[in-house]
């Protein structure tokens, strides 16, 4: 594993946020390497940078400065629409509280990232169909997120952000509204997309027991991202 | 998909769905209405010929012209026709039934107005009775009479009681002519005033000229002027729209406002929409975020956007539309004398959806801009 080239890349990474005419930094030269099938956990307190950080590799936010290379590309030069459509083909987001389209079923809301791709509509529903089955809710298909449970409506958010088979999932937070028995559900699901899909997640968590589960513990204190953890070195 | 999306959020929120659709039905409905008074107020000018001039007394329409001037007026080259009337102001048991009643030279005269369609043997009879005449279709069906009825109507100008057989019944050839005139026969008139009052035989309140081409118009009415220029009765001759427009200026200031307030209408309106749009798509920015996150674009964004005030605005315009026809249809039945013509027009209608199609745009302009500004980032957060 240690042998192949790193999946991402992170070097001299920095990022501060402007209020007014006050600069607020947030992460400080930020250099480090996940592997490929790497189970990543980052952890650190409230503010400390980790939702920024997570949003910069998974390309939806801009770094001030530094590189980010993911599976060779690099996507801190990228356009917005290059950086759009890259999201569209490598990353799949799984947020805290879901983020689900409300007015779509489980069904459409697992379709609609395909819907940027050249499927055809039978392969889109197939696609959709199976990776709603893949999280165990083959029978939830028309419900709409209102009539779902939390634990349920994540695991169609993580059906959506498998649809496109991604090399890279970001999650943040994924467990942070769930009462522990969905929890462990969604950890079981996420170590088994590593474990069986091969998937390189990366995992913001609050959570000492989610973040057990990683491969990888990663700690990020005041912009400063600490050594692994001695438990799992790279 | 963004389809899909767009419908359901369109009516996701019902009583504010509701709400704004009702509003902008009822502006719609309102401006349709008030552009449909402007149009009928304008009818008697959009039906004007340009092929037909009016010659009346250049100091003013009270002062009548000799019967002498049709010789003369009809040898001018260009000239297609001449006919003439007055104006006799009558009325009908009382003054509220307002309708225009004129003596006029008959024959000429429906040669002049072929848009008036009389039955051929409704017109021999007419043209057969001294005392007969022809009423529009509408407001025969009105007062209920029946051909060979006598109607009465008292005169004002022309003192006394005037007894008139209904002879024919005429139609316009199509919506936009007037159907509530009156004319009877000039010479009955002109005899009975010979008897009654004999200083005013023989005058004319005004001459109607046929021009052979509406290019001639302004060549015919000028030689017409000129001709009676330092004559004891000088013309003025100006086209049938022209001197119809005459009228109306005189309440031009009434039709203004009226097209002033239609127009503010649509801009409470539009503010209205706008407000919903703000409204939600603030409420939906987490949902553009996680399209702006899957992939999507800023035109799918602005799609989502557009597409749902348009539905509205659409939905809205379609409803007031359809209601503008039975409304429109009460108010001219309420007020039948007032305007003769009283038409929902396609240009109205087409101003309603250019109108709806204005106010969905320019609501959906600002909150695009925030929608497709914001970033992924904020747009996420917003959420928790
Ligand atoms: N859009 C923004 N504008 C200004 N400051 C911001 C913005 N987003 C984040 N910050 C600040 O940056 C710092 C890091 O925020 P971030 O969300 O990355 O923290 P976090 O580690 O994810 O915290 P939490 O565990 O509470 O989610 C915080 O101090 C936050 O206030
Ligand atoms: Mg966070």
């Amino acid at each position: 594993m240690t042998d192949s080239p790193p999946i991402v890349r992170i070097r001299n990474l920095s990022k501060a946020y402007r209020r007014g005419s006050l600069e607020v930094p947030v992460l400080h030269d930020i250099s480090f390497d996940i592997q490929n099938r790497e189970f990543l956990s980052l952890m650190g307190p409230s503010g400390s940078g980790k939702s920024t950080l997570l949003n910069l590799i998974a390309g939806i936010d801009r770094a001030d400065g530094g590189s980010i290379l993911v599976e060779g590309v690099e996507i801190t030069v990228l356009s917005e629409t290059e950086l759009a459509a890259w999201r569209a083909g490598s990353v799949g987001f799984i947020f805290q509280f879901y983020n689900l389209i409300p007015v779509l079923t489980a069904l459409e809301n697992v379709e609609l990232p395909l819907h940027l791709s050249g499927l055809s509509k039978r392969e889109r529903r197939d696609h959709a169909r199976m990776c709603l089955d893949l999280v165990n809710l083959s029978h939830r298909l028309d419900h709409y997120p209102g009539q779902l449970s939390g634990g349920e409506q994540q695991r169609v958010a993580i059906a959506r952000a498998i649809v496109t088979d991604p090399v890279l999932l970001v999650a943040d937070e994924p467990t942070g509204d769930l009462d522990r028995v969905s929890a462990a559900e969604i950890l079981d699901l996420m170590e088994r997309l590593n474990g069986q899909l091969g998937k390189t997640i990366i995992m913001v968590t609050h959570d000492p027991r989610a973040a057990q589960r990683a491969g990888v513990l990663r700690h990020l204190d005041k912009g400063v991202l600490s050594d692994d953890d001695p438990a799992h070195p790279l | 998909m963004i389809l899909r999306i767009l419908f359901r959020n369109a009516f996701r929120n019902r009583l504010r769905a509701g709400l704004t659709i009702l509003g902008i039905t009822v502006a719609i409905l309102a401006f349709g209405l008030l552009r449909t008074v402007v149009a009928a107020w304008y009818a008697g000018v959009e039906a004007a010929s340009a092929a037909r001039l009016v010659t009346r007394n250049a100091v003013s329409l009270v002062f009548p012209l000799p019967l002498s001037y049709k010789e003369k007026i009809r040898q001018i080259p260009g000239v297609r026709g001449v006919s003439w009337g007055n104006w006799f102001g009558g009325i009908y048991i009382e003054e509220k039934n307002f309708f225009p009643n004129f003596a006029v030279d008959a024959r000429t005269y429906l040669d002049l107005y072929p848009e008036f369609i009389v039955p051929e043997d409704q017109l021999k009879a007419f043209l057969g009775d001294r005392k007969g005449f022809v009423a529009g279709r509408r407001i025969a069906a009105q007062f209920g009479w029946k051909l060979g009825d006598t109607v009465t109507l008292r005169g004002v100008i022309y003192p006394g009681n005037w007894d008139f057989v209904l002879r024919g019944i005429y139609r316009g050839k199509d919506k936009t002519i007037d159907e509530t005139q009156f004319f009877f026969h000039w010479d009955y008139l002109n005899e009975t005033v010979r008897r009654k009052f004999p200083g005013r035989a023989d005058q004319v309140g005004f001459y109607m000229i046929g021009v052979t081409h509406p290019d001639l118009a302004a060549e015919v009415s000028s030689a017409v002027d000129d001709m009676f220029r330092n004559s004891l009765a000088e013309t003025l001759t100006e086209t049938e729209k022209a001197f119809n427009l005459g009228f109306i200026s005189m309440t031009s200031t009434i039709v203004m406002a009226i097209q002033l307030v239609s127009i503010v209408i649509i801009f409470i309106i539009m503010a209205v929409v706008a407000n919903t749009m703000a409204m939600t798509t603030r409420e939906r920015i987490g949902d553009y975020a996680i399209l702006k996150t899957l992939g999507f674009g800023g035109r799918h964004i602005a799609a989502l956007i557009f597409g749902e005030a348009l539905v509205i605005t659409l939905t809205g315009c379609v409803l007031g539309m359809v209601l503008t026809f039975p409304v429109a249809r009460a108010f001219a039945d309420s007020l039948p004398n007032f305007f003769p013509v009283f038409n929902v027009s396609n240009e109205t209608l087409a101003l309603d959806v250019a109108a709806s199609l204005l106010v969905a745009c320019v609501a959906g302009i600002v909150p695009t801009r925030t929608a497709i500004r914001i970033r992924i980032a904020d747009g996420l957060r917003r959420i928790g």
